[in-house]
This record gives structure tokens, sequence and C-alpha cells, in this order.
């Protein structure tokens, strides 16, 4: 109650009035000052770290445009293709709301790549941040889940294709695997029964689990605390107010930061949305722009480039059944990268040799396979699909040997940082 | 499998097959969108040759003809025929059932084509039509072998007969290994004032395929300028708090 005092005092007025008024009634100064004002992240944190709150920003921005979508799109077989056009030509600005959705889609695979990306250069999944790491890895799988119902909904031919394609993966479990296709459709095929599912999924059902888990995700990072370039836990050394000393305040430090980057992201997104909103067949590729034919497959298909690096996992392995059970294994490995690493440092400015070999083959195998699985697969490209996955794997398999022989750096009590 | 689905593509889908179908080389379209008396011209051709067997469910004749630069009095005297009106969009009248008696398929509907195919494909194909007495219609097209689509233009360009260049296949077939195009007949354009012809058609096609790329791209501009300066500005306070961290 002390601080709510002090507020009403300094500002004096009605607005410190109904602050107290609230404060009373709801701990608003108190979650600001816990959650933004109050927490200390490190100051040493670099170019990586605009990544988190650029994919909030994103999933916001998806969220507003999906719901201005939603008013006017129309979840059936017989309607839905048309009702895409109609955003596109007849709804005010629905061109302009459309691709913001769509080049969302990608932009928010790209920065969550990018974030997980600095999670393996600094070691931010480690102790005491595993949870964080696997509420995180929860919510690429969410991410996953609506890129692939979202991805039915325009009923475009690649649409249904892509669709059917995913869907008979599922068709590998064995026993069950019939039933469980027909399960996920709905119906024997990819059906209107199947669109109104997705369209569910997509529309509701996913996007609230996200949110919960992205609330999830803050609160356990405010919990334990920012990671940083250098590794070093920055609650170690605090001054004689409790303040870490290597620990500024979120806001105003990072939010004026932050800007920048949302600045810098949309400079990026805008040249996209107005000038290569197709991203060269990439974001929306040309066969979606047919109505979905249950009788003409089109000639390639292919998922979106964000799945790509697992299809090409799946293509590289001549029976389907281990294929689709390799791909997933490949998605998952993930959330066991905290007891993977057995390394005593945390960053890459600290780890040895064997550890930065391995982390940048896999970022060129996951790179890689992700190209090659745009391709046709020809004999040489399944060879060299097949030489990636290994690479992939060989970064998570022998993790716990090469993290704990590697020879690692010593590292510093406090952070690194050069005021500018 | 490319070949199996170019012959699922010949028997399902005649002018709307796989862009590598065939392996036909594909000439540069070079349209413009911002050209509006091409477009103008290629609206005209549309209407007066496509819009009897094809559809652009999607385009609206008043929005349309906004864009290409017309009054609705100039669409209603010279673009619509049918008692349509400018806000509706341009439906045919052929049944599907008919369409399907008549050609083998229904003509697709063309809002999307230049998209979903790319321009390029479109400006070969129109183009690549030959005479094949082997044929019902009477007419072949490299881009897509056994097309159900007859030479619509060739009072326009003529009629082309296609040379070989490959041996006779086991099957005693040369039209593997595509040479060249040889005049027959000539029409009433040069090739010259033909290729004209359907860069013009297949501008309007690109137009039709996304309408609001005219504004798309217009608008880019002052928003893209507006977020510079935003940048520079959030830049430049993120300096000032940042002076304080040492």
């Amino acid at each position: 109650m002390g601080s709510t005092s002090q507020t009403a005092k300094a500002g004096g007025g009605r607005l410190a009035a109904l602050t107290t008024w609230i404060d009373d009634r709801f701990p608003m100064t108190r979650m600001w000052k816990e959650q933004v004002s109050e927490y200390y992240a490190p100051k040493n944190m670099n170019f990586w770290y605009f990544f988190g709150s650029l994919a909030l920003f994103v999933m916001v921005l998806q969220i507003v445009t999906g719901i201005f979508l939603t008013m006017s799109y129309k979840p059936s077989a017989a309607d839905a293709f048309g009702s895409v056009e109609y955003i596109m030509r007849d709804v005010e600005w629905g061109w302009l709301i459309r691709y913001m959705h769509s080049t969302g889609a990608s932009a928010f695979f790209v920065v969550v790549y990018l974030h997980m990306f600095r999670a393996l250069l600094y070691g931010s999944y480690q102790k005491p941040r595993e949870l964080l790491w696997i509420v995180g890895m929860l919510i690429y799988f969410v991410l996953m889940g609506l890129a692939f119902f979202g991805y039915l909904l325009p009923w475009g031919n690649m649409s249904y294709w892509g669709a059917q394609v995913i869907v008979s993966l599922f068709g590998a479990v064995p026993v069950v695997g019939d039933s469980l296709m027909e399960w996920i459709r709905g119906d024997y095929y990819i059906s209107d029964i199947t669109l109104n599912r997705f369209f569910a999924l997509h529309v509701i059902a996913l996007p609230l689990v996200l949110v919960f888990l992205v609330i999830a995700h803050l609160i356990a990072l405010h919990e334990v605390g920012s990671n940083n370039p250098d590794g070093v836990e920055i609650k170690k050394v605090k001054g004689p107010d409790g303040i870490p000393l290597d620990g500024i305040p979120f806001h105003p430090y990072y939010t004026v930061k932050d800007i920048v980057g949302v600045g810098v992201f949309l400079i990026i997104f805008s040249l996209v949305i107005f000038y290569a909103p197709t991203m060269g067949g990439l974001f929306l590729e040309a066969p979606n722009f047919e109505p979905a034919d249950p009788l003409r497959t089109p000639e390639h298909i292919a998922p979106v480039w964000y799945f790509t690096p697992f299809y090409a996992i799946l293509r590289a392995v001549p029976s389907k059944s281990m294929g689709a059970l390799l791909m997933g294994v490949a998605v998952v490995l993930f959330v066991f990268l905290p007891w993977l690493d057995r390394g005593k440092v945390k960053s890459i400015r600290y780890r040895g040799p064997l550890f930065k070999f391995f982390l940048f083959s896999f970022a060129l195998a996951f790179v890689v396979l992700g190209w090659l699985g745009l391709q046709p697969a020809t004999p040489l490209f399944t060879n060299l699909a097949r030489f990636f996955t290994v690479v992939y794997f060989a970064f998570f398999l022998l993790m716990p040997w090469y993290s704990s022989i590697d020879k690692t750096k010593p590292v510093p009590t406090r952070v690194t940082y050069h005021a500018h | 499998m490319r070949t199996k689905l170019l012959v699922l593509a010949a028997a399902l889908a005649p002018a709307a097959a796989f862009a590598a179908g065939g392996g036909a080389h594909l000439d540069a379209a070079n349209v413009d969108v911002t050209n509006q008396a091409s477009l103008q011209r290629g609206a005209a051709n549309f209407v007066n040759y496509c819009l009897g067997c094809h559809s652009a469910q999607y385009v609206r004749y008043n929005r349309m003809a906004a864009d290409i630069g017309i009054t609705e009095q100039q669409l209603i005297d010279n673009l619509m025929f049918t008692t349509d009106s400018p806000h509706q969009t341009m439906r045919i009248g052929i049944n599907a059932e008919d369409a399907k008696r008549w050609f083998g398929v229904v003509p697709p509907d063309l809002s999307l084509i230049a998209r979903s195919r790319g321009a390029d494909y479109v400006y070969t194909f129109l183009r690549s039509f030959y005479a094949d007495p082997a044929k019902a219609s009477g007419w072949n097209n490299t881009v897509l072998p056994g097309t159900a689509m007859p030479h619509v233009l060739w009072e326009q360009q003529g009629i082309q007969e296609a040379v070989w260049a490959g041996e006779p296949n086991a099957a005693g077939d040369v039209r593997h290994e595509f040479k060249e195009f040889r005049i027959a007949t000539p029409g009433t354009m040069s090739p010259e004032e033909y290729d004209a012809f359907v860069r013009d058609t297949v501008n309007f096609l690109v137009y039709i395929g996304e309408p609001a790329q005219l504004q798309r791209r217009a608008l880019g501009v002052p928003v893209i300028a507006f977020l510079v300066f935003f940048t520079l500005l959030a830049y430049a306070m993120k300096k000032e708090y940042w002076k304080d961290v040492k």
C-alpha cells in the first residue's frame, strides 16, 4: 500500500486518484513495476534480442488482421475461394489486410526461427531457463498448427493438396493410421467438413492456446530473468539496493530500443507487402490462385518454406512411416536441448571450437534442407538431403559428447558492455 | 511422373496446364500494368475474343473501368454487350454442361489465370497454336499439347504450322522436339502486330489477376517513407535514453 499512496502524492490530481482507486482493487501499478518498469534486463542484450518482442508484435498483428479477415471470409468449400477474392478486390483495404496476414505468417516464422537461434547461440535454454524453453517450444508447435490449419482456408489447389499430404502423414501411424486420418478430416477426404473444423481450430482454439502460452512464456522469463550474450547471470552481482549492477529497467531502456526494432521490421515487412506479396511464390504459391480441385494435383507439391526443412527430412527416408517418424523427432528434439547440453558455459562467446562447429553446421543444414524441401526430389537432391539430415541429427544426438569435452574459455563475472 | 501428370492435364484441364508441361520455352510477356492505353486495348480484346467462353467472375465491370481509365458510359458503350449492369462481375451465359459437351471441358475462369500460370505462360500459349488435322478442333498448341481450346485468334495470326526437328520415335511420331513455327496462311495482322495484340490482352489479364496492384505499388512509397522517418526518430530517442547506461 506504501507505493500506491506515494503515487497519489507524486501525481496529485484526478489521474493519480484514479490510479489509487484501481490499485486498491487490482495490482495495476505493482504489475507494471514488476513486469516492466522495475524488471531488470541485462544492459548488453544485442541484435539477437529484438526477435522476442518482434514475435509478440507479429502475434498481435496476426490476431488483429485475422479478426478483420474473419468478417468477410466464408468457411465453406463452395464459398471460401471466392470470399478470399472478394476480400482482395471488393472489401475496402481487404487486399492490404490479407497481404498483412499472409506475409505475417511467414514473418512470424522468420522472427521465431531467429529467436530460437539466439537461444542456441547464447545457451538461453540452459538451467534455470528449461521451462521457459519448453513453453517456447510449445508456442512453436502451436504456431506450426496455426500455419497448417490456416493454409487450408483460402481453399486453393495448393491448400488442398498440401493439407492432403500433411494429413496423410498421420496415416503412417501403425494400426490406427487410417482411422486417425479420418478423424482429423472428419470425412473420407479433405472436404467442406475438414475446412470448417480447420477454420474453428485456426481462428479460436489455437489462438487461445497461443495467447496463454505466450503469457506463461513471459511470466517464466520474468521469474528467471533474461539471459544475455555473455551468458552471465546478472542476479549474482547486485548493488546495495538489491538491483543487479548489470541490469537496467526494461522500461524505458528496452521499450525505446524495441521500438527501433519494430520500425526496421515494419520497413522490411512493408517492402514485401507492397512490392512482393507473393515473394516469388514463397509466401503465396501460384497454384493457390486456382480453386481446390480434388481431381487434379499441382505439378509439384511442396509445403510453405517454413516447413520445408522437415519436409526434406521426411523425403530423405525411403520408408514413409520411418520418414514421418524421423520428421517428428526432428521437430521434438529441440525440447530436450537443456538436458542434451552438458556444456559448462552458456554463451557461444566462451564455448569451444567443437560446439561452434556443430552449431554452425546445424544452422547450415537447416537452411539447405529448407531449400531442398522446395525442390523436386532428384537423386542428387535426395542424397544431399540425406547428408544434411545426418548433420541435423548429429547436432542434437552428439551434443552430450561434444559439449562436455569442449575446451571452453573462462566466463567473466560481469557482462561485456561498451557504452556508446 | 511428369508424363503421367501431363496426360492427366491434357485430359482434364486443357487451358490450365502446368507451366513446365510440354517443356515449352516461354517468351517474356514484358507487360506493363501502368500503361492504361495497353490495358484499354487489352480489355477490348478480352471482351471480344475471350469473354464468349471464359468468365472473369471476380472482376467487377465498373471497378475495372475506373482502373483502366475509362468512364462508365465508355464502358457501357464499348465493353459491355450483355444486359449486365456495370456493378456486376464478368460472368458469361454459357452453360457448364453445354461447354463440357462442346469442348470436352468447361473453359476455366480467367480472373486469376495470370497469377496461377504467369504472364509469360499465357503470352506464349496464345502465340503457340498450330494447325493439327489429327485434332477434332483442328488445332494444337506446343505450350499445352492436346489442348481443347481452338485457336480463337487464327484470323488475326493466320494459320501456323509447327516444324519439328526430332527424328521419328518408336511410334513414328516426330512431335517431341519442336523447332519453330511457320506461317502457312497469313492472317490480318503481321507477326509483330499480333504479338502486340496478345501482349495487351495478357497485360489486361495481369491487371484483373490483382486489381489492387496499381494502388498497392503507389501506396508503398509514402508508407515506407513514413516508416523510415519514424524509425530514425525512434533511433534518436533510443540514443538519448541510452546515454545514461554506462
